[in-house]
């Protein structure tokens, strides 16, 4: 039913450190090897060895330059997946039922069978995180790795998100987000997690952790190092100059 | 967004027949056996080969018959039910016009309030999403209801209303060319929100994530052809709403009339849709520093 649930038991999400993140794509590379080789139909790609190659992906890391009104630009890495949003705006909009966000955890999927791949739940994603798979003419998105993290037959360690399991830089934290004192919510609390497009009113579960302020250096670039004096013929010419 | 061919066509051709069944259903026209059978025809014609287009760019159409479950809370879903609904109501209507026997007013009056009823769906459908500044206004569905009352009244032969609805949605289209280029901006979405990073600088895409293209690039970021919006929005305007006008105003009331009037209006129509989707920016085009 595309009806949202009016709270959930759990609020199971994803937090992303972005003073971490080292925009490797290893998050990337696993889920889409993950979510290709596991649940529902796999992440195909078109033209892959072709001149024009495309193809689905679940997760995808953004690169940005952010410059601050002084000192030095910023490269932030950002990687970009479905949010888990709590008012989510793709699920009520679905006319077949197929997209759904489940009570029990909060996790937002689609019922692949029900999918008639009309495209309007990725018109409302505000994210761009959810991509009509060309091959399978169904809405593909992120199950935050919902046959990983109830998978008995996995090693605990394993009971993770592909993304975050793999994260060479432990930049990417799963948990519960709707209970406060869970390791997750605690560094949202401490670091000042943020909503991204919170003006549109969906309520993402996902949080992002901003950059740390920036050490600065205290001469600005391309400062000498040494007012170094012209001496000798240099020196007169230098004074010479000076005059005109 | 992506101008889909099969999405302007079902726009466009389903809002004249609805249009037109509205004026059928209220009983402005009461045309008697193989002229009800002809006038019918092409307003079911309309319809179906507008709601038949809606399919094409389905990833699975078969299965479309699922979109009849979530009326509760999806337009798409609510179109359908209308729709149908529509077409069922007017069925009746339909043959006893053709055969003959007294006009059926109850029917025809409910099967006029659905038909309009579903072109009211169809713009909600895209007024309702707010990550598409352009079309998340009430502007949307008024211009949906004013071309298929327009094109309806044209084939109804309604030539003095259809003169006034051409002035409104002359205006509507208007007012809403120049009032939507402002909608992106004051919702207040930007690269800096989209990120979160707005609290340390200036944002701008360093490199994408990845060289080539993607679905979401493909059907939200369109930019081609917007660099003839100006002229399209002109080419619209006079075709859909003001030539009809005077073509009415200059002929007799008729056949040739209305033809030409309805000639001239759909390839308006066409352009004006067309801008619709194509104009239309969604807010997923800032992570890709694009709109």
């Amino acid at each position: 039913m595309t009806e949202l649930p009016g709270s959930t038991k759990k609020k199971l999400g994803l937090v992303i450190d972005l003073d971490i993140c080292v925009g490797c794509h290893a998050c990337v590379t696993s889920c889409k090897g993950w979510n290709t080789e596991n649940y529902g139909a796999p992440l195909s790609d078109m033209d892959a060895y072709g001149a024009d190659p495309s193809g689905t992906f679940l997760n995808r890391v953004h690169s940005f330059e952010v410059q601050p009104a002084a000192g030095p630009a910023q490269t932030i890495h950002f990687p970009k997946s479905c949010l888990h949003c709590e008012d989510a705006p793709c699920v009520t909009v679905c006319p077949t039922g197929a997209s759904y966000k489940r009570q029990e955890d909060g996790i937002v999927l689609v019922n692949e069978s029900a999918c008639i791949g009309c495209g309007l739940c990725a018109w409302a994603c505000p994210y761009g995180a959810r991509e009509l798979d060309q091959a399978a003419g169904v809405m593909k998105k992120c199950t935050l790795c919902i046959d990983r993290i109830y998978n008995d037959n996995l090693p605990e360690v394993d009971r993770v998100p592909a993304c975050v399991r793999t994260c060479p830089a432990g930049a990417r934290h799963f948990g519960d987000l709707g209970d406060p004192d869970s390791p997750v919510s605690q560094l949202v609390a401490d670091r000042g997690g943020m909503d991204l497009m919170p003006e549109l009113g969906t309520k993402p579960v996902n949080k992002y952790l901003p950059p740390r302020p920036k050490d600065r250096a205290p001469a600005a670039p391309l400062t000498p190092i040494a007012d170094v004096q012209a001496t000798g013929i240099a020196g007169w010419l230098d004074r010479l100059l000076e005059k005109f | 967004m992506h101008p889909a061919p099969s999405v302007i066509v079902f726009t466009v051709l389903s809002g004249l027949g609805f249009g037109f069944l509205a004026f059928l259903g209220a009983g402005v026209l009461a045309p008697v056996g193989v002229d009800a059978f002809l006038v019918f025809a092409v307003a079911y014609g309309f319809a179906v080969v507008g709601l038949v287009a809606s399919t094409f760019h389905l990833g699975n159409p078969q299965r479309a018959w699922r979109a009849f479950t979530q009326w509760r809370t999806s337009w798409l879903s609510r179109e359908g039910w209308a729709s149908v609904a529509t077409l069922l109501v007017m069925a009746p209507v339909a043959l006893m016009a053709i055969f003959g026997a007294p006009p059926a007013a109850v029917p025809g009056l409910v099967g006029a309030v659905l038909a309009l009823l579903t072109v009211f769906c169809t713009s909600m459908i895209y007024a309702q999403l707010k990550t598409v500044p352009r079309w998340n206004h009430w502007m949307t569905p008024a211009l949906f209801m004013a071309f298929a009352l327009t094109g309806g009244a044209m084939l109804a032969g309604q030539a003095r209303l259809a003169v006034v609805l051409c002035l409104i949605l002359a205006l509507l289209m208007i007012a809403n060319f120049a009032q939507g280029d402002g909608r992106f901006a004051a919702r207040g979405s930007t690269m800096e929100t989209a990120t979160g990073l707005g609290r340390i600088g200036k944002v701008r895409l360093f490199e994408p994530p990845h060289t080539g293209t993607n679905y979401l690039m493909r059907e939200m970021i369109h930019q081609v052809g917007r660099k003839h919006a100006q002229k399209l929005r002109v080419i619209a305007v006079l075709f859909a709403a003001v030539l009809p006008a005077l073509v009415l105003l200059a002929l007799p009331t008729g056949l040739p009339a209305t033809v030409l009037a309805v000639a001239l209006h759909l390839p308006g129509a066409f352009a004006a849709r067309w801008l619709f989707f194509a104009e239309a920016e969604h807010v997923v085009g800032l992570y890709y520093g694009a709109r």
